[in-house]
């Protein structure tokens, strides 16, 4: 194995770009890894990690590029460093020789469109702060997709933006639905009566394609960014999307969902809800039951289940008579579940779950945690439950494949499968697993062929578990209007013995019980862990 | 615009960054304008937050200097001897292109047509002597831009030799510049053989004289005005001069027949003639003379002069004084003549981009697209260059216009905070002189400009808002 470095001295390619030009590189043939990034801190960092770092990069400058390349010999890597040189030139003159004149800067981009009122911004980190405030200063409403933004740039630009009745949307947001349009990674849903301030992108999507799917539709979905709910951000553009809600005439019903937010935010927001006038359904992962006592917001414990709520208010129903149906289902889940365990032998065991949605993995977690106990994660907040090394599952593992260890020069999993792939076929050649479980992401900017990407893989999964069969459980979170199609992708995933179910939820309870009944019927001495 | 206006309008979306965003965009019929986004240059945040709490002041100063130069009118009005009129020239002295430089760190073709300037001035007998002398701390160097001068290439001018002398007549400062000798073995490409001092001596001798009853006869010659139509002619006036110098042979002929031998004329008007270029110097002194009158405006970051000597590259604010802010000069992207390769190619030399300066040139190229060809580029290219330069400029030129961009200013006053924010370089049009001194041009071509003395400057120019505060 050899590792081979080099710096392209003041060549500025966009990341996406450099992903892309990875990706060609790293299906060479004699390839191990290879990553293709600009010298920034955050890419060194990450190079540092996974043992691509070399020492000649000392000299690099912010400009700079760096290319790594693990390969099996010498001449590989060599001979692959031209074919970057080669890639990289292409890439660079495809641009210049066909493309219109484009504007280089938002002032100039404003003389085109006079009457713009929202900024996309998806530069890198360091540069996407002072974006967005030329666009705040220019009074447009900013969505800022990019991540590595410093806390205190997003703290002064979310001030800014509430003095001036402005959105600031991320940093590291990566769905939204304004008026109808889905923005950056976002789901193509019906237009509705319900509104969604999320601060978390994956639950955003899931919740909104549900109710989609459920006949209903959205006003607003506001993405905050994972942070705005921390103490430092204090939760200013949740309390200012909420507000706006509230106000905005076609909204008759709100959904809020967070990951963990920071108790004082919490209190905040509830506080907050008091004064709405509509009702709101709310779903924040971790949150104290204590603290929604007294509270008018409806808690809901899962994301589908939020969902369910809102469809059932927007449909002026009873907001509790989703729950007959979720009965019935439960029985089909049993049924399903005692069917699959009949084709485990005695040494399959263990679930585990491969995700490229954040929130879906964290449900995931809690859920099992019901269920099962707690399970293993490169994301648990339990350090005890903390793997040691991402690459390698333990027991009951839920994998969060939108990781830093595993995005490193390669697109989010959501575009890019192959990771995830080779995890699958990994998992397949332990002997203790069970079920894998994992979930599809339609919308725009996903991969726009999931299931043919799956289905091989699945297939070649399946052959090389010898001993007894896996069982495949996934969920699509997406509409059938997603470019994808989320009931072809259904179709194709059925046809290769997956099993396709409505909701995260609903994938993790059926893999959930499976596991549950297994060890009940292989009831082994040792001490099972996590049990409560 | 509030958020719950936002609400009721339908989203026109500027996206910065990623184009498969805008991509999705457009699927979904949405008006969307992509950014073809470059990061800043590197650069320290001290100099960042001073300037931007000096902003709104800056632009203030910049749209002085602007007006400034939109306003110049530059005239030629006679042709003297450089000792004569050039301020501070001397005896001993002999001026050249770009930032300050000595005789150790010059490049080969400056040094070559230093040598060739002391033959001609009768300082030295050969070569050899040239050298030696030139070496030595007899001969006084000093970059052109510091004497109301420019000079293309080497831009070489010893005391004797003739030049152009332009009034802005709006304030009523001027500039000055040698005749151009054509292409070819010429001392401005570092040339110095027996054929290069005899065409010198006839210049002297046949062509100044000449000239200079000629346009004493005509009193004066409107140069924007020549340089204004030839902008919708085909030239962008500095790699390419043919529409200007047929204009202004138009203007000339007729007062250098009236006033001269009818040998003499026909001898000054086939060389006016058969040199394309021949209006390159006064174009260049044209720019020079409206950039002058924009000097000295306390905080401004408009550039004034944009130089190279064939080995550095260096800049001059309108707010930082007589301060030069280098760095390395660049080896331009060229097209070269058969035979010669990057190898051979010196690092750019000349004061010529005071055209880009002034917003011409490079600036000005959507007016020139057979220039860019020069680097096998299209048409489509040329009108690109020019609208990347709106972006780092303080405006537009009332009168220098672009017929392909709807007659549109040309992009005018470089702004430093521009090009150090958006990381965009000034393009350069240029021609190529080999390193070696005395073998001449090898090809053209075009350039942008090195981000180092751009960014110094900006810190020069934060320095003296701090000092100004202080």
């Amino acid at each position: 194995m050899v590792v081979k470095g080099k710096i392209k001295r003041g060549e500025y390619f966009d990341s996406v770009t450099l992903m892309l030009v990875a990706k060609q590189i790293n299906v060479i043939a004699g390839i191990t890894d290879a990553a293709v990034v600009m010298n920034t801190e955050e890419n060194r960092s990450i190079l540092e990690s996974s043992g691509l770092l070399m020492p000649e990069f000392e000299s690099a400058k912010g400009s700079d590029l760096l290319i790594c390349l693990k390969a099996e010999s010498n001449e590989i890597a060599e001979k692959a460093m031209l074919q970057v040189d080669d890639v990289l030139d292409k890439v660079r003159h495809e641009i210049s020789d066909t493309e219109d004149f484009l504007p280089k800067s938002l002032e100039t981009a404003m003389k085109t469109m006079p009457d713009a009122n929202l900024a996309l911004i998806s530069v890198a980190g360091k540069y996407a702060a002072r974006e967005a405030m030329k666009a705040l200063k220019k009074g447009l409403h900013v969505m800022i997709f990019s991540d590595n933004v410093p806390i205190e740039n997003e703290i002064k630009l979310k001030k800014y933006a509430k003095e001036n009745d402005l959105l600031v949307m991320g940093p590291d947001c990566g769905t939204a639905i304004i008026n109808g349009v889905p923005l950056a990674f976002a789901n193509v849903v019906n237009r509705g009566n319900v509104g969604i301030v999320a601060a978390s992108g994956t639950g955003l999507q899931e919740i909104s394609s549900i109710i989609s799917n459920n006949g209903s539709g959205i006003s607003q979905a506001i993405g905050t960014g994972g942070r705005d709910v921390k103490k430092e951000v204090g939760g200013i553009i949740f309390l200012a999307a909420l507000d706006a809600l509230n106000r905005d005439k076609s909204t008759e019903i709100i959904v809020l969902v967070s990951k963990p937010p920071a108790k004082e935010v919490l209190k905040k927001i509830l506080e907050k809800v008091k004064n709405i006038t509509k009702p709101v359904i709310a779903i924040f992962f971790g949150a104290d039951d204590k603290t929604f006592k007294n509270s008018k917001a409806i808690q809901a414990k899962t994301l589908e289940e939020a969902a369910f709520i809102a469809v059932n208010l927007a449909k002026k129903k009873d907001k509790d008579s989703f729950k007959e149906m979720l009965v019935k289902r439960q029985k089909t889940i049993q049924e399903t579940a005692k069917k699959e365990v009949n084709t485990k032998n005695r040494e399959q065991k263990y679930l585990r779950g491969l995700f490229c949605g954040g929130t879906l993995c964290e449900e995931a977690q809690i859920i099992f945690q019901d269920q099962i106990g707690d399970v293993y994660s490169n994301m648990s907040s339990k350090e005890k439950f903390l793997l040691k090394d991402s690459w390698e599952s333990c027991r009951n593992t839920v994998i969060d494949m939108g990781g830093d260890e595993f995005t490193v020069g390669r697109p989010h999993p959501m575009i890019d499968f192959s990771l995830r792939n080779r995890r699958i076929l990994k998992e397949a050649e332990d002997p203790e697993v069970a079920v894998i479980l994992f979930d599809v992401v339609l919308g725009y900017g996903s991969n726009m062929n999931p299931a043919e990407e799956l289905v091989p893989v699945i297939k070649k999964a399946n052959s090389i578990s010898k001993r007894g069969q896996i069982s495949f459980v996934c969920s699509i979170t997406g509409t059938e209007y997603d470019p994808q199609n989320r009931r072809k992708v259904k179709q194709k995933l059925e046809e290769a013995g997956v099993y396709v179910m409505e909701s995260n939820a609903a994938a993790c309870e059926l893999s959930g019980l499976i596991i549950k009944i297994l060890s009940e019927k292989f009831e082994k001495k040792e001490d099972r862990h996590g049990n409560k | 615009m509030a958020i719950n206006d936002l609400f009721d309008k339908d989203l026109k979306i500027i996206n910065i960054g990623l184009t498969s965003f805008k991509d999705s965009l457009e699927e979904v019929q949405v008006d969307v304008v992509q950014v073809d986004w470059k990061p800043p240059a590197d650069i320290d945040e001290k100099t960042m937050e001073i300037i931007s709490i000096h902003s709104s002041y800056i632009e203030k100063q910049n749209e002085k200097s602007l007006k400034k130069i939109l306003s110049g009118m530059p005239f030629l009005i006679d042709l003297e001897r450089a000792i004569d009129v050039i301020p501070g020239m001397k005896k001993n002295m002999i001026l050249h292109a770009g930032p300050p430089i000595t005789w150790d760190r010059m490049c080969g073709p400056m040094r070559g047509a230093i040598i060739g300037a002391l033959i001609y001035e009768g300082m030295a007998e050969n070569p050899e002597e040239a050298e030696k002398l030139a070496a030595s701390n007899e001969i006084e160097y000093s970059p052109c831009h510091e004497h109301n001068t420019v000079g293309p290439m080497a831009g070489i001018v010893s005391p004797s030799m003739p030049v152009f002398v332009l009034k802005n007549e709006e304030y009523g400062n001027h500039a000055y510049c040698t005749m151009n000798e054509g292409l070819g073995k010429v001392l401005r490409y570092g040339a110095f053989s027996k054929e290069v001092i005899e065409k010198l001596r006839w210049m002297e001798a046949v062509l100044y004289p000449a000239l200079k009853k000629a346009v004493r006869e005509l009193g004066k010659i409107d140069l924007k005005n020549i340089i204004a139509q030839a902008l919708h002619m085909g030239d962008e006036v500095h790699n390419r001069n043919r529409a200007a110098t047929s204009l202004f042979y138009r203007q000339i002929a007729p007062a250098v027949i009236k006033t001269n031998d009818t040998d003499v004329a026909v001898k000054v008007l086939e060389f006016i003639n058969g040199n394309d270029h021949f209006f390159l110097n006064l174009s260049m002194p044209a720019c020079k003379v409206t950039l002058d009158a924009a000097r000295n405006i306390k905080g401004s970051s408009v550039v004034v002069a944009m130089t190279r000597n064939g080995t550095d590259f260096g800049i001059q604010l309108s707010g930082t004084g007589d301060q030069w802010f280098v760095g390395s000069a660049p080896i331009p992207d060229a097209l070269f003549f058969p035979g010669y390769s990057k190898d051979d190619a010196n690092r750019d030399i000349g004061d010529s981009s005071i055209t880009e300066t002034n917003g011409l040139g490079g600036f000005a190229i959507a007016s020139s697209p057979a220039i860019v060809q020069f680097v096998g580029g299209t048409a489509k290219d040329a009108l690109n260059y020019t609208q990347e330069m709106y972006e780092i400029t303080v405006g537009e030129n009332n009168i220098y216009q672009i017929p392909s961009l709807n007659f549109r200013g040309t992009p005018t006053g470089i702004d430093v905070v521009k090009v150090v924010e958006k990381g965009i370089l000034p393009f350069i049009d240029t021609g190529v002189a080999h390193k070696k001194a005395g073998i001449g041009q090898v090809g053209a071509g075009v350039l942008s400009a090195p981000m180092e003395p751009f960014t110094k400057a900006l810190k020069g120019l934060a320095e003296s808002l701090e000092k100004k505060k202080n």
